[in-house]
């Protein structure tokens, strides 16, 4: 019993927290879980999408930046080609494969020339890419880049605009088939009355976790997990390590663009400059507050994560307001959580590997 | 090194200098205000170099690039917005606001050092994030702290402190506008360089004295120090503590000469500019020198310095933050992707 509360130590206050954050709120139930359950479902692919990495002991994977921003550029091929409905997002997710495979690739050949570092090399490499982004976004597209819709560009010609309407294919999959428990009378069950269930964006996240699992009886998963336990033993065991570490970067930057476009499918619009820049903190906090850590991480910890992460910021503004008298302090609150527990799991993990030695 | 004088200067250094000096002509064949331009560049360079200055110590006791640099640098803020607050003006105002900052730094600069003991090997993830964590805690901090100053906070009944507070009247400038003078149409802040300069200085002699020698032996060779009877976490400590008094007077400094102070996320890369400073002046994650630091400071504040008005005039389009994010990140990512000599060990 005490060794089950310290393992799950971190999910545990993390739900303490938002049930305090809950009831200060005074939201409705219904408001709430009806909110939750759409942020459960344009986020946990993201989440998901960094359990291979941690697992073929590379940590964090705070690169998925770039798999976000590949999942945008083929948005704005689908946009620019007036691709709508279910077709283009499944597009999108198409497109999304070949820009991710660079990204992913390009990302890999660095982590293998910064091993043991890889958790910063992601995150300044997500800076860097984010400049390079910037770069082709805001000066190549219009100038070396033809756009032939214009509406898209900036009154100058130059540069895509802030906000790019995704309407043309918003809740492709989200509103594809929306089921809703009414009259459940049970004493447990009835409070799934009246939620959306978006049908089709959770059979999608339930299909990939299931070949998450399969993936993880193969011998390709085998090989994450040996690379993950100690490089030089599977070296000496024949495994191409390098390799190894290669694949599991391009699943995992694979996996987050079209997690960003399931995002994005659901919000509607791309910020252009802004929607992929906070997807790898957020991601890596939803995983850690779900009870993994740098080197062990689940798609149970994952889903979890995402519920508590995101139940946390629907409730913190109107707690904040209510208890402490402002919304912002709730919103700065959350993003110091955000940060907070990036930084503490570090710690702890990096604290950990040396007394051990 | 490699190849005698490229491996010598180093080609990050070599590509930056070359950039410049191509940037810096075609300002003159755009026929740009360069006297202004080369003002700019000198005071740039005074107010970042302590901030930058402030990588040496840890770099050089082996707890790499000090990413928690931000640690410091709210103390600063702290020290500068109470001098504020208890309404100082000029010179006063600043050896006030100096004098409050860096004890405060050096106090969280030795509990930032006990947490990088913790975790040798993975300073810089776990001080970017700790770094990023106090940034957002010390925007509550901003939002909630009992000032009263009308020049701090919002005029019509807003909450807590305006997120940029003009000094004007304060301290703006003091330094710059010391015994400065004209030499053509470039003015040189005399004052603000001289101020580097000692800076530069005390630096320079405190890594002369056995202390600093023996700091910079822990760093180089941890087991031949730990042998000859030197505690390493002490002067790990020791140099985060150093480092972060340095960030809290340095962003003093740094404000006094942009004129503004920022609050709340404005602290949240400083960090990373000074680190890609550092290194773009030469520096490695485990060697860094004052020359370094003052190379790669003038190097990089000049380069964003100019770009802006070049590329305003040649592409109409504002690329100098883009490059700013780009150049900075890219360094950084260059030295941590570098095969190092003698690595790291664990």
């Amino acid at each position: 019993m005490k060794r089950l509360l310290q393992r799950n130590i971190v999910p545990i206050v993390f739900t303490v927290l938002c049930s305090i954050g809950f009831h200060y709120s005074g939201l409705s139930w219904m408001f709430f879980a009806n909110d939750l359950m759409s942020r459960l479902a344009r986020n946990s692919f993201l989440v998901i999408s960094l359990i291979i990495p941690v697992l073929a002991g590379m940590g964090l994977n705070f690169g998925i930046v770039l798999g976000a921003m590949a999942g945008q550029f083929a948005a704005f091929i689908t946009v620019v080609y007036d691709m709508t409905g279910l077709t283009g997002f499944v597009a999108a997710c198409v497109l999304a494969v070949p820009f991710a495979l660079l990204f992913g690739w390009l990302t890999a050949l660095i982590f293998n020339r910064a091993k043991g570092k890889e958790m910063i090399t992601g995150l300044i490499l997500g800076f860097f890419a984010n400049g390079l982004y910037q770069l082709v976004c805001l000066v190549f597209v219009g100038w070396i880049i033809p756009i032939s819709n214009k509406a898209l560009l900036l009154p100058s010609g130059v540069g895509f605009v802030n906000t790019i309407d995704l309407k043309r294919w918003q809740y492709a999959l989200d509103k594809f088939y929306v089921f809703k428990f009414r009259g459940l009378t049970a004493p447990g069950l009835k409070y799934l009355n009246n939620i959306n269930f978006p049908v089709l964006t959770l059979v999608v996240i339930a299909v990939l976790c299931l070949l998450m699992f399969l993936l993880f009886r193969t011998k390709l998963g085998q090989d994450f997990r040996a690379v993950g336990q100690d490089r030089r033993i599977a070296e000496v065991a024949g495994i191409k390590v390098d390799k190894v570490r290669i694949i599991a970067v391009l699943f995992s930057t694979v996996l987050a663009a079209w997690g960003q476009l399931i995002f994005l499918q659901n919000i509607g619009n791309v910020q252009v400059y802004g929607s992929h820049v906070q997807v790898g903190t957020f991601a890596v906090a939803a995983l850690l507050i779900g009870g993994a850590s740098v080197s062990r991480a689940t798609i149970g910890q994952a889903l979890l994560g995402t519920v508590l992460f995101h139940a946390l910021f629907i409730v913190s503004p109107l707690a904040g307001k209510n208890i402490m008298g402002s919304a912002q302090v709730g919103e700065y609150f959350r993003v110091f959580i955000a940060y907070g527990v990036i930084g503490i799991a570090l710690a702890l993990h990096a604290w950990q590997r040396l007394a051990k030695k | 090194m490699e190849n005698g004088l490229l491996g010598k200067i180093g080609i990050p250094r070599l590509i930056i200098s070359l950039f410049l000096a191509f940037l810096i002509a075609a300002g003159f064949a755009y026929g740009l205000p360069m006297g202004q331009i080369f003002s700019a560049m000198l005071t740039r360079f005074g107010m970042n170099l302590l901030l930058v200055l402030a990588m040496i110590p840890t770099i050089q006791a082996g707890a790499g690039p000090n990413f928690g640099l931000p640690f410091g640098i709210i103390c600063g803020l702290v020290g500068a917005t109470l001098a504020i607050e208890l309404d100082f003006r000029g010179f006063p105002a600043l050896i006030f606001a100096l004098a409050v900052s860096i004890p405060l730094g050096a106090l969280a600069g030795w509990l930032y050092g006990l947490l990088l003991n913790k975790v040798k090997g993975q300073e810089m993830t776990v001080g970017t994030y700790m770094g990023f964590s106090i940034v957002s805690l010390m925007c509550i901090f901003w939002l909630m702290a009992p000032y009263k100053s009308p020049e701090m906070i919002w005029p019509y009944g807003g909450e807590g402190l305006r997120v940029t507070v003009v000094l004007d009247g304060r301290m703006e400038q003091l330094l710059d506008r010391l015994m400065s003078f004209t030499v053509g149409s470039v003015t040189i802040p005399t004052g603000l360089l001289l101020f580097a300069a000692l800076c530069c200085l005390l630096l320079w002699y405190f890594m002369k004295t056995s202390t600093g020698l023996a700091m910079s032996m822990v760093g180089a060779n941890p087991r031949f120090a730990e042998a000859s009877g030197l505690s390493v976490n002490r002067y790990r400590v020791l140099a985060s503590i150093i480092s972060c008094a340095m960030g809290a007077a340095g962003i003093v400094i740094y404000s006094q000469s942009y004129g503004f102070l920022q609050l709340y996320q404005a602290p949240l890369y400083m960090a990373l500019y000074s680190v890609s400073a550092i290194l773009i002046g030469g520096a490695s994650l485990q060697r860094a020198t004052i020359t370094q630091a003052v190379i790669g400071t003038f190097l990089f504040n000049s380069l964003l310095v100019i770009a802006l008005p070049v590329a305003n005039v040649a592409m109409s389009s504002d690329i100098s933050e883009i490059m700013r994010v780009i150049i900075s990140n890219g360094i950084i990512l260059y030295a941590l992707t570098r095969k190092e000599v003698g690595g790291d060990a664990r």
